[in-house]
């Protein structure tokens, strides 16, 4: 899907500083020997089952279907990975790569705080050194996250310019890798950014819709009819739809933080509301000003408050292959207590994103209809927030 | 030959960059008229954008204050046609992609070149995404200027063959910002520049002082300072076109001492 220059159709590219380009060059040459590499892939699939607990559980929500009463519902359980979700797929490739190129700290940026863990976590791991920008917004909603990066040996940086969250504390990264490239690498949390980033971190997380098509020919023997997940950058999406991409029956469906409502300034839903631009080194869909300056996005959920979205669903959404759909602050947070009470399941905001538009879908489907829905990751940093939203006043 | 190469025959050029409507536009009138009075041979514009990723925090803040201001490209094109009425130094953009993509780059560009601008800087387009730029500027005589990195390297021949009105030197590593000193081996770059292009060159980010100025003189064709005037600009605000004047003054008396 990706052609040489990085494009997914008219998206992606490498809209970065020169100073950056031939660290670039250089992730993209280590990634094309690597990706390859036997031992390497060995490497990376004994931590993913042994440190990550991988394969991931798919698993049959018969209480949440019962109680829907459409289609057959299964959760795909990033949650239940090694550090809490899905990130950490990601980050242990990237990782394992930055070290085999020789470098020996890593920088990243973080929203809700699980890239940044994933990233202190692995730094930990593999003796590297770990700085992780965060909005300074984000530190406060995610307090939690923080002392966890912390008490695993990283530094976090509050960002404090502009709307000191996920944007800003991309940006940020940026800064500091163009101030220091030899040692370090920047360990880009979504699938955005200047290629080869989309592309890497769509492989790292693509393990999701593999295991996905693998457990349900496993436990139906068919494909399903629905695949879905939260999109902020897109990384659990685009793991999720990946190998789905070729199979034109199963319906793929990102769903986008609507924040208050696409209808209000206070959303982070891109694709519903944003413009073709250029961005945090590529060509995608960005929430923007008429002149082109990026929007101040707001969603409740810290991992999806992004003015952007990565240029592989930008592509998908132009052809047509996906559906992006906006879901609002109160339906997210309705599904997050929906979800906890009929499965026991406590899902992470952004997930309850997605949870959100299966409870509006599957209803509507026939009782032999399959939904796969992805749990991204789990809740409990987000309690404090959803309880405060609710009217509790309860601190970390 | 473009007005920009006429930049560089003042002796060693001075490039001074301010960010337009910081603190408003009338200001940044005054503060061009007294740059080119004090011997700036060109003048970058700095259009602001709301996410200057290239930019340390003394232009990120000049970014915030203008956007605060209410300032857009439109009444910066303005502003432009009307200073052309008495400015003739030459003067570049300097923004970032999406402020140009966003707008229409073709738009964008015929309004530049109607406007009487000069050049165009955009820090987030490299070598291999100015195509899409690059040829709308040369069909309206605008110069689409390219950047060196200190981690250039194997990139320097490939960009400065390609270089149009001058080539902009990154003098170190990181963003925008003053520095105390700057450790590039900058001679060995622009010694690789100049055996691919006759188009002048001249070193930007870093620099804050005459001495510094002077140094890196010694090895370019000109160079360039944003943040500290930026910073005097931050400190005196709608006064601050005599003291940006005066550092002006200065700064040219030292790149180019024989031309003063």
């Amino acid at each position: 899907m990706t052609n040489p220059n990085g494009r997914f159709g008219i998206h992606g590219g490498q809209y970065i500083p020169e100073t950056l380009m031939n660290a670039v060059i250089e992730l993209e040459t280590a990634y094309n020997h690597y990706k390859n590499d036997p031992d390497f892939n060995a490497e990376l699939e004994t931590l993913f089952n042994e440190y990550a607990n991988r394969p991931s559980r798919l698993y049959y929500a018969e209480k949440l279907t019962k109680a829907l009463g459409g289609a057959k519902i299964y959760l795909k359980r990033e949650d239940l990975n090694h550090t809490g979700a899905h990130k950490i797929n990601n980050v242990l490739g990237q990782a394992l790569l930055a070290k085999k190129m020789g470098k020996t700290r890593l920088i990243a940026e973080t929203g809700a705080g699980q890239h940044g863990v994933a990233t202190a976590t692995a730094a930990a791991l593999m003796g590297m050194e770990c700085v992780v920008f965060m909005g300074e917004e984000d530190t406060k909603r995610q307090a939690l996250n923080v002392y966890r990066m912390r008490l695993l040996g990283a530094e976090v940086i509050p960002v404090t310019s502009g709307t000191a969250t996920l944007k800003d504390a991309v940006s940020e990264a940026m800064r500091e890798w163009t101030n220091r490239i030899d040692d370090t690498h920047y360990c880009l949390g979504s699938v955005m950014g200047p290629h080869p980033f989309p592309t890497i971190v769509r492989d790292f997380q693509a393990v999701i819709s593999k295991e996905i098509k693998q457990q349900i020919m496993e436990k139906e023997g068919r494909l399903p009819d629905v695949v879905m997940a939260c999109v902020g950058g897109g990384s659990n999406a685009i793991g999720t739809f990946y190998h789905f991409i070729p199979d034109e029956s199963v319906r793929l469906i990102g769903c986008e933080a609507a924040g208050r409502g696409i209808d209000t300034f206070e959303t982070a839903a891109t694709i519903s509301t944003g413009k073709l631009g250029i961005f945090h080194g590529m060509k995608s869909y960005f929430c923007q000003d008429e002149y082109g300056q990026i929007a101040p996005v707001y969603s409740i959920s810290a991992g999806l408050d992004y003015p952007g979205v990565g240029p592989e669903h930008a592509h998908l959404y132009d052809i047509g292959r996906a559906e992006y759909v906006p879901v609002t602050d109160d339906e997210a947070v309705n599904a997050f207590e929906f979800l906890s009470r009929t499965e026991g399941i406590i899902p992470a905001i952004e997930s309850a994103h997605a949870v959100a538009h299966a409870l509006k879908i599957a209803p509507e489907m026939d009782k032999d209809k399959i939904i796969v829905i992805t749990i991204s990751g789990r809740g409990d940093k987000d309690c404090a927030a959803i309880a405060r939203y609710r009217g509790e006043d309860i601190h970390e | 030959m473009s007005k920009i190469r006429d930049a560089f025959k003042n002796g060693k050029a001075f490039i001074p960059f301010i960010t337009c409507g910081d603190p408003d536009l009338e200001t940044t009138g005054k503060i061009v008229r007294e740059m080119a009075a004090a011997g700036a041979d060109l003048i970058e514009l700095g259009i602001p954008f709301s996410d200057p990723t290239a930019e340390g925090p003394v232009i990120q803040g000049a970014n915030i204050r203008a956007l605060a201001g209410g300032i857009t490209t439109d009444k910066i094109f303005a502003f432009v046609r009307e200073l052309r009425k008495d400015v003739t130094v030459p003067l570049v953009f300097m923004t970032y992609a999406n402020v140009v993509f966003s707008y229409g780059i073709e738009r964008f560009v015929k309004c530049c070149a109607e406007a009487g601008m000069d050049g165009l800087i955009l820090p987030d387009v490299p070598f291999e995404e100015k195509d899409e730029f690059a040829p709308i500027c040369k069909a309206n005589g605008i110069d689409f200027i390219s950047l060196i990195a200190p981690t250039s390297e194997n990139r320097v021949a490939m960009i400065a063959k390609e270089a149009e009105g001058f080539v902009y030197l990154v003098s170190s590593l990181g963003v925008t910002g003053m520095r105390a000193e700057i450790r590039t081996d900058l001679e060995a770059i622009t010694a690789k520049i100049k055996e691919n292009t006759d188009v002048p060159c001249a070193i930007g980010f870093g620099i804050s002082t005459p001495e510094q100025a002077a140094e890196l003189a010694g090895c370019a064709d000109g160079v360039i300072v944003g943040s500290a005037i930026v910073k005097l600009i931050a400190e005196h605000g709608r006064e601050a076109a005599a003291p940006v004047g005066a550092f002006v003054r200065a700064m040219k008396a030292a790149v180019s001492p024989t031309d003063q």
